[in-house]
Order: structure tokens, then C-alpha cells, then sequence
């Protein structure tokens, strides 16, 4: 396993001052263009992998994330509302006791983090969770 | 004087159990009789193992009056259903009879003038003395405290949680979970853990660096009970680094992690437990979605939300039981536990009528004694209600209460609009009652109580009403965090609840101009509870006691400025 790309910050805080909930339509093409290339073009089946991430970030700058594909021999992680959505990509030899990597990302604001596995087969498997980035406040 | 009693108890065989609808009518079952200790007690005792839940009480060692919400909106898959079912419509769904005792302990028609009739509720006393005669009838009955203890009034304050850890340990309870207590800072949460003589519980209290389960906070404790092996399993509140000062707590990280909540339920599965009960403190609506994806938990102890449900509701196989707060409610389930199965359950939401239970003498000496280096300070009358304002806070909306804190972060600190954080505790005051230094802390104390003035764009405004909006009407739970709709003073504005996150909210107004918000501009805001560290400004209980001491008579304009649309 390694890591072909990393570009996880960890920065201070600025609590209230990190959310935006504007929309960036060219982000999402430029996560399309990273399945397309990673993939060649080959359709996508959801499930068979497992993407943990939290439902809220608790810090948005240093979010967990951790994904498992039995059978994978690479899983790609994008987080598809940043600025440059590809994350990782762990890449498993034949000999992987276990097809799992984690890490931590930072995340610009609320957004779909997806993970794409290349299985020994050639399929390709797809896993998304929504991470909210809040500016947090009032819990009861 | 109190002249009847609809609380009965729920019970259900297996069969009708995992039939999965309704229940009993639960209020109309009553007998019209008085309303004396034997009959709220009366409890038909069943099957082999007995919880006893206790949550969310805020740390109110006396009798309070609680005013139950009129507004609790439910949204997507939620809508329409309990806890999201308010006043006479409430009554309709449980049998329940206008101007009964019922009525008053779980609606919010008639508060004051009911309130008068049936008196204060809580006080942990009473509370010590319903659990006492629980365990005469099943001496190992489990006590479960669902979290919210250690914080919530001067004492508390005052002592960092040690008044009520002190009368906590009197009632002797088996587990707790967790949420407010780490508003107290992880050093004093952990000094207090390490000494507490039951378990500390949270499956999902995890090390924030390496991201690993914590020795401090197991995930479950075993208890053998009526020959049962039982586990319980903790969920203390997922959201605390974000609702709360995460810089008050660096150490721990929380979240839902359902997938390790399933991973523990089968470990204690395989290890032979044969009925699996969560603490939790995720609220109602993410206990439901919980109980959905998580298979094999018998019961969930819910709390977190503060509601208060005559009835457990049923989620697959699941038993979701809620029992409100401030010391309000004790609740009762007795579970028929055989070949590693639950076969059946009987349950009853105690009410704690003050007037109606007697206090246990031994506990209500521990708290007089909590209470006594601080009597004078606590009794001092600041103020009154004027003989038609009742204070209360429940609801999603701006509650009396805190209508009365934005004025007085208006006036005492010269601003143009004053945000005030929708939590869900705080007990409530009647009309042409004393206003003492003790009210005025139940309802704003905490340990961060700075009360900040600075300066807002209309634009950001607007995002942080978006903000909180979406924490509150998220058609996912998973998205929720539990607390109402922060409170704003000299803004109005118009929600509707169905739209995403940015849209919900319009026609934001300056009340003191009626002009509308310029995004461009810069307005003085006064707020306080403010998650950021380094919050500066005069504590919140301060200044809202300047302003009572000037008002003297407590006096409030009805609030028309929030207008909701979509409920």
C-alpha cells in the first residue's frame, strides 16, 4: 500500500469562518474526469465496499475516513467538494491480508467523499458518504 | 388539588410485541381516582429484569415547573410522528383528557393554570423514592442515568458538577453515558470518572488522535440481574465537539459510528448476552434511524431530546423508551427475558409530582447539604412575572424565556440583534412567581457563559441562521444534533423547514427599523455560549440579572417575528 497522492493539511482552527455552502459546479467534472481516468471508462457497481466516514465533520480541516473492498486491487478516494477532490490511492498486491486503507482529509466545506475500488476481477465498486462541515453552535 | 390520575402502565406479551403497531390507549385505561403515590407507582411487576431510566436532568436537585413544547417539528420520515406530535393533538394520540394531570406533565395547553393545581415536578428526592420502592420489588432492578447530570444551575456550577455527582451517588445507579459533562473540560471529567462507583459508558467516546476506543469510557458493561445476563451498551451525545466547545475536550472524539455500535452488539452477543440495551444520548429521531441499521439491541434508553413519551416506540424488534428531563419523569420497564430472548415487556413514565411522592429523607439531606454554603446567594429575588407571563424555553422556536435573555443582551449590551442558543433545558417560571438568582442559572449556566458583542455581516447572518436551521431540519437524523433553533432578538425572519440548506431562510428584518438585512452591512450582535475559545465578554447569568432587576415586573411582548413555514 501507498499513498500515489496526499494532500491532507492540518491546519488551526477558524471555526466560524469555514463554511460556505456555495456550490462549485466545475468540481464535480473534475471528480468524473478522476473516475473516468482511474476506471478507463468501465462501469461503476455500487456496494462490496465499505467507506467510514463521519456524518459531521468534527473538525473539517483533519476528517477520518477509512475504506475496506475485499477483493480490491486498488481503491481510489476523492472528496468531490474540494478544490483538487482526489485524496488517495491505495493500491493492494496480491499478497494484501486485507484490501483496507484510512487517513484523514481536510474538507473545504459539506460534501460527497466517494471511494472507487478496482476489484481482481476488473469490475469497479463505488461507496459515497455526505460529510457535513458545520459552524457548529447550539446542542441541546 | 390534584383529583384524578390517567398514568398507566404499558405492557405488551411477545406476541403483540413483535406484531409492531400500536399500543393501548394508554390515558383512557385510568380509573378516575385520586392521585396518591401508590397509584403513580403501581406497577404489576413482570418478567425477570427491571431498568430503571433516569436523563437529562440537568442537575435539578429541587422541584421545577417544566412547560412540555407546542412546537417540535418532525421532517422528512419523522413528520407527524412522536416526539413530533404537540398539544391536544399529543392528547388525542394517548387518550389523554384536557386539564388532567397527564395533560399537564406531557402538553403545554393550559401550563400555568395547571401548574398552579398540580404543583412542581422532579426534585431528586422524589426521584431517590421511586427508585427505592422499584427495588423493593425487584432489588436488582438496573439504574441507568442517560447523561445531561452534571451540568445545569448554580450548584453545579459552582461545585464543577460535584453537587450532583454527590446525590447521584446516593441513588446508586449501575451506568451512565454522557453529554454536557464535558463542558466541565476533560481534566475534571476524567477526575470524576476515575472516582464514580458505577460505570462510565460510551462506545462511541473515542481518543481524537489515534482515532481508537478509550479505557476511560468502555463501550459496555455486563450485569447478571435476574438471572439474566444483560449487557448495556453507552452512546453518550454524537456531536459534542461541534454543539459544544470541542477545545474544552481535545482529547476525545465522538460521532454516531454505528458501524462500531453493531460491531459491540455482537461482540457482547457472542460473549452471551441475553438482552442488549443501549444507553444512548443521541436524541429520539437518531435513536429511531439507529435502531434501523443496528440489529440485536433490545431496548434503547433514549435521551438527549428531552421528550417524554407515555410509550416506548417500536422499531423493528427494537424498544425505544424516552423519558424527558430535568428530573421530570423516572421511567419503568420490566422485560420478560427467556432462552436469550426478549419475550415481552411491561412499561410506565413515572411522572414525579412533587406533591404527590414523598422526598427520601436520607437524599434530601444530601442535597440540603450541596445546597447549603450557597442558600442565600441561590433564594435572592431578583424580579417577578407579571400575573400573565409565564417563562419557558421548550419548543424550536424562541420560547418567554429566552425572548427575555435577547432583550437583555439588546439593552445591557448595545446591540442591534442578540442570538441565543436553542438548547432544551431549563425549567420554567409561572406567572406572578419570584424570579431568584437560582432560576436565572438554571436557565443560562454552562462554562462558557461569556456574553460576546461583535460586529456580523447580514450575509453571515444569514449563514449561521442556515446553519442551524440544518442541524434541526435535516431530513436525515444522522444530521441532527438535537438542540432547537437558535434564538434571536431584534431579527426577524421567515423559515421554510422543506427547503436545503441555504434556502430555508428569507425575509430577514431588523425588528428596531423593519428594514431589510443587507447582506453588505454590518450589524452589532450580542449572543452568548459561543463554541469559540477565547470568547470574551460578562457572563450571560449577569446580565440577564441586571435586566430582570431593572424590568422589576417581568413583562414580555408576544413574539410574532419568526414566521414558519412548511410545518
Amino acid at each position: 500500500m501507498d499513498f500515489t497522492r496526499r494532500n491532507i493539511l492540518v491546519l488551526g482552527s477558524g471555526v466560524f469562518a469555514a463554511a460556505s455552502f456555495a456550490g462549485v459546479p466545475a468540481l464535480a467534472s473534475k471528480t468524473d474526469d478522476a473516475i473516468a481516468a482511474f476506471t478507463g471508462g468501465v462501469g461503476v457497481i455500487e456496494g462490496g465496499i465499505d467507506l467510514t466516514a463521519p456524518e459531521i465533520a468534527e473538525n473539517g480541516n483533519t476528517v477520518p475516513v477509512a475504506v475496506s473492498a475485499p477483493g480490491a486491487v486498488s481503491i481510489m478516494l476523492l472528496a468531490t467538494g474540494n478544490p483538487t477532490p482526489a485524496v488517495a490511492t491505495f493500491n493492494f498486491g496480491s499478497l494484501a491480508g486485507s484490501r483496507r486503507g484510512s487517513t484523514r482529509i481536510r474538507l473545504a466545506k459539506t460534501q460527497d467523499v466517494v471511494a472507487i475500488a478496482k476489484m481482481e476481477d476488473g469490475t469497479f465498486r463505488r461507496a459515497g458518504a455526505t460529510v457535513k462541515v458545520t459552524i457548529g453552535g447550539c446542542g441541546g | 388539588m390534584i383529583s384524578r390520575r390517567d398514568f398507566l402502565q404499558t405492557s405488551m406479551a411477545a406476541a403483540a410485541l413483535y406484531g409492531g403497531s400500536g399500543f393501548g390507549n394508554w390515558g383512557r385505561l385510568a380509573a378516575q381516582q385520586s392521585l396518591t403515590q401508590s397509584k403513580l407507582l403501581e406497577f404489576d411487576t413482570f418478567g425477570n429484569v427491571s431498568l430503571i431510566h433516569v436523563t437529562d436532568i440537568h442537575a435539578q436537585l429541587k422541584p421545577i415547573f417544566f412547560r412540555e413544547p407546542e412546537v417540535n417539528i418532525g421532517v422528512g420520515a419523522n413528520r407527524g410522528h412522536v416526539p413530533h406530535v404537540t398539544g391536544a393533538d399529543f392528547r388525542k394520540l394517548y387518550g389523554i383528557n384536557d386539564g388532567s394531570a397527564s395533560a399537564y406533565a406531557l402538553s403545554y395547553n393550559d401550563f400555568s393554570a395547571l401548574a398552579k393545581g398540580y404543583g412542581r415536578v422532579g426534585g431528586l428526592d422524589r426521584v431517590a423514592t421511586v427508585v427505592n420502592h422499584i427495588r423493593s420489588e425487584r432489588p436488582d432492578a438496573l439504574l441507568l442515568d442517560g447523561g445531561d447530570t452534571w451540568h445545569g444551575s448554580y450548584t453545579c456550577h459552582h461545585t464543577a458538577g460535584q453537587d450532583m455527582v454527590n446525590v447521584m451517588n446516593t441513588l446508586r445507579p449501575d451506568a451512565m453515558t454522557f453529554h454536557w459533562e464535558f463542558t466541565l473540560g476533560s481534566a475534571r471529567v476524567n477526575e470524576i470518572v476515575e472516582n464514580l462507583p458505577f460505570a462510565a459508558l460510551g462506545q462511541n467516546i473515542f481518543d481524537s488522535e489515534w482515532d481508537e476506543p478509550t479505557e476511560m469510557f468502555p463501550p459496555y458493561k455486563f450485569f447478571e440481574t435476574g438471572g439474566v445476563k444483560v449487557a448495556v451498551i453507552g452512546q453518550a451525545f454524537p456531536y459534542m465537539p461541534i454543539a459544544n466547545p470541542g477545545w474544552m475536550f481535545p482529547e476525545y472524539s465522538f460521532g454516531i459510528r454505528d458501524e462500531n455500535m453493531q460491531a459491540m452488539v455482537d461482540e457482547v452477543r457472542a460473549q452471551g448476552a441475553e438482552l442488549v440495551v443501549c444507553l444512548s444520548h443521541n436524541g429520539f429521531d437518531v435513536d429511531k434511524q439507529m435502531a434501523g441499521i443496528v440489529t440485536g439491541i433490545d431496548v434503547i434508553l433514549s435521551g438527549h431530546t428531552h421528550d417524554a413519551l407515555p410509550e416506548p416506540v417500536l422499531v423493528g424488534k427494537t424498544v425505544i423508551v424516552a423519558s424527558g428531563s430535568n428530573g421530570k419523569f423516572v421511567s419503568r420497564i420490566d422485560l420478560d427475558v427467556r432462552y436469550g430472548q426478549m419475550m415481552g415487556f411491561r412499561h410506565k413514565l413515572i411522572p414525579i409530582f412533587s406533591d404527590v411522592i414523598t422526598p427520601d429523607p436520607e437524599v434530601a439531606k444530601v442535597i440540603d447539604l450541596q445546597r447549603a454554603p450557597y442558600e442565600t446567594k441561590l433564594n435572592e429575588v431578583i424580579g417577578q412575572t407579571a400575573d400573565d407571563q409565564t417563562l419557558f424555553r421548550r419548543g424550536n422556536f424562541n420560547g418567554t424565556w429566552d425572548d427575555l435573555i435577547c432583550n437583555a443582551l439588546i439593552e445591557e449590551r448595545e446591540a442591534d440583534i442578540a442570538l441565543s442558543p436553542g438548547v432544551r433545558w431549563g425549567p420554567s417560571i409561572l406567572p406572578g412567581q419570584d424570579i431568584t438568582r437560582e432560576d436565572i442559572w438554571n436557565v443560562t449556566s454552562m462554562s462558557y457563559g461569556e456574553a460576546y458583542r461583535t460586529e456580523m455581516t447580514g450575509e453571515f447572518l444569514h449563514v449561521v441562521l442556515e446553519d442551524v436551521a440544518d442541524n434541526l431540519f435535516n431530513p436525515d437524523p444522522y444530521y441532527q444534533q438535537g438542540g432547537d433553533m437558535v434564538r434571536v432578538g431584534g431579527l426577524g425572519y421567515r423559515i421554510d423547514i422543506n427547503k436545503p440548506q441555504g434556502r430555508r431562510i428569507t425575509e430577514m428584518t431588523l425588528l428596531k427599523t423593519g428594514e431589510k438585512i443587507d447582506p453588505a452591512r454590518t450589524y452589532s450582535v450580542a449572543g452568548w455560549a459561543s463554541v469559540n475559545e477565547g470568547t470574551e465578554g460578562p457572563k450571560i447569568w449577569d446580565i440577564v440579572e441586571n435586566h430582570i432587576r431593572k424590568q422589576g415586573t417581568v413583562s414580555l411582548d408576544p413574539n410574532n417575528s419568526v414566521e414558519v413555514i412548511g410545518a
